[in-house]
């Protein structure tokens, strides 16, 4: 819960409400941008981010994503982060 | 050495091994008489257990285990009222995984659903948000819990909910801050701390001035730390390095992710939606002084506890007495080790946790029960 996982954002999805489509180790998930939200949204894809908790908290480069992911998935902790989208998913359908 | 070689760069870690045995060395510290570092953040407690760090390093080094997880901390009167909200038929109960099987005095919110109570585990309180568009019958109800790189997401929630005229959303917030307990620990008089290992992405929000008192007031060490076990021994390592050298400052060595002054926003939000609770209390270590949030009047609509008259929010929260042989309050202030405490093992276990430093992987009790947390006689390459 307390650690981020890297995403890659990939599309604007609500520009009113700050929010985006991120690619999470090959799993798509809204994201709210606000925190990383200095300019134009647009210019935001492409770019790498720590996302906690559904908010991308920090823009990351390429390397440092890339080291965190591998750290996470040391710890077990980038499985656990995507279950708990799917559990997210399911929540929203109430079959839990 | 036992776990060197799952590292990312086997190499580098053996060198900062090597070094940080140097530097004890020229401390002086040896296996009766050492170096008390305490790594705050529940990630890094587990990232230790994970690669064996605590057997890895020299035994001049000793690591104390910080109140950084949120769940552990979490006090049992409050599991009773989250129980007691969930319990409501109007009432869709959201959660983080982890906390579903903290115990309260009657029953964990897993009971609580295999009883019959609506709660949904969430990824975000964004799912709870949109919840509460699809129900607009019921009232959705988003447990607010975590430090500082939590807080953000639900202040940015409330805002939004607030923009939308979402009434049916509301949040039992029982956000923590991560200065106040470090200044509870180092003004208790049995606490022996030699310096700080800081945490990565509560610092992320918050930045490091923070932490400035520490350095200042008390005289110690602190190294916010990035979570790769690489990171970890750097930081142990400068840490240890300023106490050879006479010095106490707040050093950044995971300044790649983050900025001295935090992040404007997400501090703007925190700052608009929440303010200090005279005192909280805190499983293990009792009440201290400033040291959770709550929801600002200005958005009281959306606070749970002025929505169902319940805890804080109702007067003083009912302070529960922990249950009957757990040293989880002992083992949080580093006055014992996860296998001194009586249940470990036996009547405390991840399956069916006593304690909740037993929950989740970032307590110590469960890292220990995980992975093993004696030191090895000879920790041999
Ligand atoms: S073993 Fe269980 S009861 Fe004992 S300190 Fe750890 S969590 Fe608490």
């Amino acid at each position: 819960m307390c650690l981020g996982i890297p995403g890659q954002i990939v599309a604007i999805t609500d520009a009113d409400r700050l929010m985006a489509m991120a690619d999470v180790s090959g799993v798509r998930r809204e994201v709210n941008v606000a925190c990383i939200a200095d300019g134009p949204l647009d210019g935001l894809l492409g770019s790498w981010a720590l996302i906690h908790v559904g908010f991308a908290m920090s823009r990351i480069d390429e390397d440092e994503a890339a080291r965190t992911l591998e750290a996470l998935q040391g710890l077990g902790e980038a499985q656990e982060t995507l279950e708990a989208m799917a559990d997210g998913a399911r929540a929203l359908e109430g079959t839990q | 050495m036992r776990y060197v070689q799952e590292f990312r760069d086997p190499k580098a870690a053996r060198a900062l091994l090597a070094e940080i045995g140097r530097v004890l060395d020229q401390i002086g510290a040896t296996r009766e008489s050492p170096v008390h570092i305490m790594e705050i953040c529940g990630g890094h407690t587990h990232a230790i257990f994970r690669y064996g760090l605590d057997k890895l390093v020299p035994e001049g080094l000793e690591f104390i285990h910080g109140p950084g997880c949120p769940v552990c901390v979490l006090p049992m009167s409050r599991v009773d009222e989250c129980v007691e909200i969930a319990e409501r038929p109007e009432v869709i109960f959201t959660t983080f995984g982890d906390a579903m099987r903290v115990p309260g005095t009657r029953k964990s919110l897993m009971q609580a659903k295999a009883g019959g109570a609506d709660i949904r585990m969430v990824y975000s309180p964004l799912d709870a948000l949109e919840l509460a568009r699809r129900n607009p019958g019921r009232e959705v109800v988003f447990f607010g819990l975590g430090f500082e790189t939590t807080t953000p997401s639900t202040a940015l929630s409330i805002q939004q909910a607030a923009r939308e005229g979402l009434t049916n959303f509301s949040v039992f917030c029982n956000h923590i801050t991560v200065p106040p307990p470090i200044k509870a620990l180092l003004d208790d008089p049995h606490m022996v701390l030699d310096g700080f290992v800081g945490p990565g992405h509560v610092s992320m929000v918050i930045g490091t001035r923070p932490y400035d008192f520490i350095a200042r007031d008390y005289g110690k060490p602190l190294v916010v730390a990035g979570f790769e076990p690489l990171d970890l021994l750097q930081s142990v390592l400068m840490v240890l390095t300023q106490i050879r050298d006479g010095r106490a400052e707040i050093e950044n060595q995971y300044a790649r992710v983050v900025p001295a002054d935090g992040n404007p926003v997400s501090l703007a939000a925190i700052a608009d939606v929440y303010e200090p609770r005279p005192t909280f209390e805190w499983r293990g270590l009792g009440e201290i002084d400033a040291s959770g949030l709550r929801i600002r009047d200005a958005y009281r609509a959306w606070d749970a506890e002025e929505k169902f008259g319940i805890g804080y929010g109702a007067g003083r929260a009912r302070v529960v007495q922990e249950p009957e042989g757990c040293a989880c309050g002992m083992v949080m202030t580093g006055r014992c080790k996860p296998v001194d405490c009586p249940q470990f093992g036996t009547g405390c276990t991840p399956e069916m946790p006593l304690g909740a430093l037993m929950v989740s992987s970032e307590g110590a009790c469960a890292a220990y029960y995980q992975y093993g947390g004696a030191r090895a006689p000879q920790a041999a390459e």
